[in-house]
């Protein structure tokens, strides 16, 4: 029974870091360029749903969409006005870039008086509620999260797969100029996946708020998410969900049965055992090289 | 505009270009060797500013030169500073043997990580050096016998050879002499067939292949140089911080080093240097503005009155001490830095030098680089 209880909570904590990878998955899938902001965004996303719902005392099924709605809008604002002037520099720049955006973020968020420098909770209305399913204790606010994240993975993977943005999103990463030239308005689609990719960031952070506590440290998860991309295959929708759920049975496990300090250290052993191993991951596609 | 006319060999392998070069050269390191005596009250400061110039180096071998950028350095500046301080302090070893096990084990480390890091490409590596140094960090803090632990290790002041580096002064000499000794390695091996074939890798992988450049070899060797650099400055560092934690050596430390070579123009060891005195003055220059900003600030106000120069100057000083500000400006200033000047400060100097040396000549058009609209890296 106690193994059943740790996969389940495994099987919570890895949909959140599916859920970042998400957002990587997502940028790189349409840019081909990797962001390390995306856990400031979360961090972010979680603290639009806190001002949301205890200064602007918006209920909850509120608060959430409009945090939502208000990350997407800074995603493309932040699109259009940062990342798309580096365009076409080396995917180097677009790293610093994205770690300077993430800096700004977090430093900004800290200087917010009184509630930047503090922890707090999210108010969900399912707050601490238990569901009893014969000898087992199941958690509400984990199964919202491995629900909305199985939701969400299954519409992101149909949208990419068979809608036309999705396919035209797929082209604009593989070659941006032949894109272009296709009619495809590669801008266009570059402001709508950060968009997208905020807003699931956002989603990230609302969902991981009441399991967790909000601070401004929040955003280092992204880390172990980077993790649960690379397991994955970067590049697939599909794969970062079952990076994700690994990393976090992983995590699990190995807080449970072996010696203090593995848990931490578990994902970025993963990682580095599955870049050495198998880069492309469990998901991805080997590349081959042309000259 | 000068024209070097080189007639001799012996001109082609000197170290300077011309004497003019050499003179500034030596100019520049009278005024090093005069600063004591012109600001002695920011000498830990520039102790500081020399030891991340080492750092800088190290980094810019790697990311500058070779073209891997790494966000796991900080992770061998505390491998070389708990060696030192653990051979020197625990093993009771001389200091100098110290240093040269402490770049030894760092350089051997980074060839553990390296070696399969070789398979990887662009952000992979990055992300793998990231993930490499969280683990190192982790290593810091559960192997307390040799590192103390969480409760950290306090570290004795220098003695080297029976001669006490305890004094500000004397450690300053001692950081410089360690940058300029690092330096003129460095430059040395850069114009040597080992740095032509860094430079041809970070270029291009697949030219270089073609000519015979073995890109494991030279990769390898390149992340041994720059992790033994890291590892010398971190011997330096344990003594400039005097107390060693594992959450000194962390993720934003690394991120600091990368901001320091990308901010001081990538690709020159001048850069390393700019970057390093950006880097390391910066949180001086904001400790100052913070008592002064809200003072000069609220001055003009006094025109409305004394009460509202009171509120302006509890407004600002308010602001000024936010914790957060200080990563925000760093955050600020990167992402300024790869948007309107790419080629860090370095670039700027390069092009107000051309500017006055071609005076009237002088294009925009000359330093402006060709976008590559991105291939996917599958297909390639």
């Amino acid at each position: 029974m106690q193994i059943l209880q740790l996969v389940i909570s495994g099987i919570a904590q890895g949909c959140i870091y599916g859920l970042i990878a998400l957002g990587f998955v997502l940028i790189y899938k349409a840019t081909e360029t990797v962001s390390f902001a995306q856990g400031e965004l979360m961090m972010l996303g979680a603290f639009c749903g806190l001002v949301l719902m205890t200064l602007l005392g918006f209920p909850y099924w509120l608060a959430v969409p409009s945090a939502i709605v208000a990350m997407a809008l800074f995603g493309a604002v932040a699109e259009r006005l940062i990342i798309r002037p580096i365009l076409g520099q080396p995917a180097f720049a677009m790293v610093m870039l994205t770690i300077g955006v993430g800096y700004v973020v977090r430093g900004l968020v800290t200087m917010i008086p009184v509630i930047g420098t503090e922890t707090h909770t999210l108010p969900v209305p399912y707050k601490d509620a238990v569901l009893r399913l014969g000898g087992l204790v199941l958690n509400v606010e984990q199964m919202v999260v491995i629900g909305v994240t199985a939701m969400l993975c299954l519409v992101l993977f149909a949208l990419f797969r068979y809608s036309k943005v999705g396919i035209a999103m797929q082209a604009s990463s593989q070659n941006q100029l032949a894109a272009y030239y296709m009619g495809i308005p590669v801008k266009l689609v570059f402001s709508l996946i950060w968009a997208i990719s905020a807003g699931v960031a956002a989603i990230a952070g609302v969902l991981l708020a009441p399991v967790s506590l909000i601070d401004t440290n929040l955003g280092f998860i992204g880390l172990k998410a980077f993790a649960a991309a690379v397991l994955g295959g970067f590049g697939s929708i599909p794969g970062s969900l079952v990076g994700g759920l690994t990393i976090g049975l992983i995590e699990m496990f190995s807080g449970a049965y072996l010696p203090h300090g593995v848990k931490d250290v578990a994902a970025y052993v993963v990682l580095l055992v599955v870049l050495a191993i198998r880069p492309q991951g469990m998901f991805g596609t080997v590349g081959r090289k042309k000259v | 505009m000068r024209f070097v006319f080189k007639t001799s060999y012996a001109q082609d392998l000197g170290l300077f270009r011309d004497p003019v070069q050499r003179n500034w050269y030596a100019g520049l390191f009278l005024a090093a060797l005069g600063l004591p005596l012109l600001v002695p009250a920011y000498l830990p400061d520039l102790s500081l500013v020399f030891i991340y110039g080492l750092c800088g180096l190290s980094l810019m071998v790697l990311a500058g030169y070779t073209g891997l950028v790494s966000l796991g350095h900080a992770a061998f500046l505390g491998i070389g500073a708990y060696t030192h301080v653990y051979v020197v302090q625990d093993l009771g070893l001389p200091w100098i043997l110290g240093l040269v096990l402490a770049a030894l084990l760092s350089a051997a480390v980074s060839m553990l990580v390296g070696v399969p890091a070789l398979r990887m490409t662009g952000v992979y590596l990055t992300i793998a050096t990231l993930a490499f140094a969280l683990i190192i960090q982790e290593v810091f803090t559960q192997w307390d016998r040799v590192t103390g632990g969480l409760k950290g290790k306090p570290v004795d002041k220098p003695v080297i050879f029976g001669i006490s580096f305890a004094k500000d002064t004397a450690f300053f000499f001692l950081c410089l002499a360690f940058l300029i000794l690092g330096l003129w390695l460095t430059s040395n091996l850069l114009r040597s067939p080992t740095g032509r074939a860094w430079v041809s890798i970070r270029d291009s992988e697949i030219a270089a292949q073609s000519m015979g450049v073995n890109l494991a070899a030279y990769k390898t060797l390149a992340f041994a140089y720059s992790a033994g650099l890291m590892g010398v400055a971190g011997a330096l560092f344990s003594h400039k911080i005097g107390f060693l934690a594992p959450d000194i050596f962390s993720v934003l430390l690394s991120i600091q080093f990368l901001l320091m070579v990308v901010v001081g123009g990538l690709g020159s060891l001048h850069g390393a240097v700019f970057g390093a005195v950006f880097v390391a003055m910066l949180p001086v220059g904001i400790s100052q503005a913070r008592d002064a900003v809200p003072a000069l600030f609220s001055q003009p106000f006094a025109v409305l009155g004394k009460p509202v120069v009171n509120a302006v100057f509890l407004v600002l000083d308010r602001f000024v001490k936010q914790p957060g500000l200080e990563p925000g400006i760093f955050g600020l200033i990167l992402v300024l830095v790869i948007l309107f000047e790419p080629l860090g400060i370095y670039g700027r100097w390069a092009k107000l030098k051309l500017y006055f040396s071609i005076f009237p000549l002088y294009k925009r058009a000359t330093f402006r680089r060709q976008r590559a609209y991105m291939r996917s890296e599958r297909l390639r």
